[in-house]
């Protein structure tokens, strides 16, 4: 039988409780991913909103101003475009 | 030295025993018939006699979530409840000894609705078999206080870790003004140390406890779980008997009264067996080949103690205390038909449910049960003692 546990159960911390702090970095949420999104520079008026509501907390302002997701954590969930005062996210499918 | 017998309300006596026990925190919702316990806590919170902080919450829901938050915070916990008020916390209940917190609770055994009932009977209970929780059954007001004060050593023993369930019949064991000798403080704090949590929540040292088990963990928390309530037992029965040693009475898994290795033998969890004790000493001046097995453990089931007190038995008549809708027969019946399964020497099982919602079983209606049980007169699946037919 192909190994489907993470650890014998013996193993697990109590209450399968997690020891370490930030162990939520390890996990990237990027490959959950069908729709992508798209930033419109010439929409966007940088105010951040999208920064704020994004769940996986994965986008940042760049020098440039802009705020970019990391696509490594970016799970495609489309609540940046939803948010977006000025319709400049556009989720749409990623080629792979 | 003299111990000083006060002639206290059951409920109130199990209030002192949480006091003795220095809970730290309280969240409760009240609940008839467990009312008087929290309301008795929180004056004594409110007063300065017992230092802890009373969470008066808005739900019975509430009250197990509050109590989960502060055992995760590493405090001594405690809360109370009864029927509808159980079936309330449900949700939060696995998730109490998913995280492996030790919190004890006294649930007031009542019947559950409907029809509206606020009498007793193990509905309640039996619908929570499977929270894996530890869960005692007490018969008397004296066993409701040192068990009480013994189920926080048994929840807060590193080998557990789990909740604690003392479940004492609602009315006719809460509501009993009965004679209770109270353990002095002194001897309370040397039985029950100050709680160390194994694992705690502190910004010194961050943990995540309840995350999400995913595919690849949660059967493997599960089994953890599993087998601590499983190892509990041994540490049951440990702390059971130094309670019995410490309070100077005797506390087994399994209890048995009546004549030794009779033939025939009643199976009773809960005050009922007070009545039944009653019955069977009637029976056995009459002559008759009749004992009692009384289960003080329910959950972990303590599988070959109670094989061993039935050794030798031709019979047994089981009485529970709920139905099982749909099944064969009542719950405990069914546990005990489990285990006997395929034994060459099995005793046959009859069962009995009676008492419910508040239905009153007299010492008499014991002795018929046994006088039918012994003609084969009783049902093979179960009878539903005293409901009123027309066939
Ligand atoms: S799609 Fe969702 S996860 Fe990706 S950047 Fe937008 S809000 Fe964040
Ligand atoms: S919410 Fe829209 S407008 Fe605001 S920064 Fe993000 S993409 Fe630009």
């Amino acid at each position: 039988m192909a190994k489907k546990s993470l650890c014998a159960w013996q193993d697990l911390a109590l209450g399968a409780a997690i020891l370490a702090p930030g162990s939520a970095a390890k996990l990237k949420t990027g490959d959950w991913r069908t729709l992508i999104p798209r930033l419109d520079e010439d929409k966007c008026i940088k105010c951040g909103m999208c920064e704020l509501y994004c769940p996986e907390f994965c986008i940042s302002e760049g020098k440039d101003g802009f705020f970019r997701p990391n696509f490594a954590y970016c799970k495609g969930c489309g609540i940046c475009a939803n948010e977006c005062p000025k319709q400049a996210i556009a989720m749409v499918m990623e080629e792979k | 030295m003299l111990k000083k017998r006060v002639g206290i309300e059951v409920s109130l006596a199990v209030a002192e025993a949480v006091k003795q026990a220095r809970a730290q925190v309280i969240s409760a919702y009240p609940i008839t018939p467990q009312t008087h316990i929290v309301e008795e806590l929180s004056t004594y919170v409110a007063n300065g006699e017992l230092d802890a902080e009373f969470i008066p919450v808005e739900s019975e829901h509430s009250a197990m979530s509050a109590a989960v938050g502060a055992a995760a915070a590493g405090a001594r916990v405690y809360t109370a409840t009864s029927s509808q008020g159980l079936a309330l916390m449900h949700e939060i209940l696995f998730i109490a000894s998913a995280q492996r917190l030790p919190i004890v609770m006294t649930v007031a055994n009542r019947s559950l609705s409907g029809p509206i009932s606020i009498w007793n009977d193990h509905s309640d209970i039996m619908a929570e078999r499977d929270i894996g929780w530890v869960q005692l059954f007490v018969e008397d007001g004296q066993e409701a206080t040192e068990l009480t004060i013994a189920a926080f050593k048994i929840a807060e023993d590193h080998r557990v870790l789990l909740p604690v369930a003392v479940n004492m019949d609602g009315f006719i064991l809460t509501h009993m003004i009965e004679p209770v000798i109270f353990p002095a403080q002194a001897t309370v704090d040397k039985f029950l140390p100050p709680y160390k949590p194994a694992l705690k929540l502190d910004p010194a040292k961050p943990v995540t406890m309840g995350p999400v088990g995913v595919p690849e963990v949660y059967l493997e928390a599960k089994k953890q779980c599993e087998q601590a309530l499983l190892d509990s037992k041994a540490v049951v029965a440990e702390v059971l008997a130094e309670a019995g040693k410490t309070f100077e009475r005797k506390y087994n898994l399994i209890e048995t009264n009546g004549k030794k290795k009779a033939k025939t033998l009643f199976v009773t969890m809960g005050s009922l067996g007070e009545s039944v004790w009653s019955a069977v000493e009637g029976l056995n001046e009459d002559g008759e080949d009749v004992g009692q097995v009384r289960i003080r453990l329910w959950r972990p089931f303590p599988v070959q103690e109670f094989k061993k007190a039935c050794k030798g038995a031709k019979r047994l008549i089981v009485i529970d205390r709920a139905m099982s809708p749909g099944s064969v027969c009542g719950p405990v019946a069914q546990e005990l038909k489990t285990i006997f399964y395929k034994d060459k020497d099995a005793p046959e099982i009859v069962n009995v449910i009676a008492g419910l919602g508040g239905r009153d079983v007299p010492v008499a209606d014991f002795k018929e049960m046994y006088r039918l049980a012994k003609k084969g007169k009783l049902a093979k699946t179960y009878t539903l003692w005293g409901v009123d037919s027309n066939a």
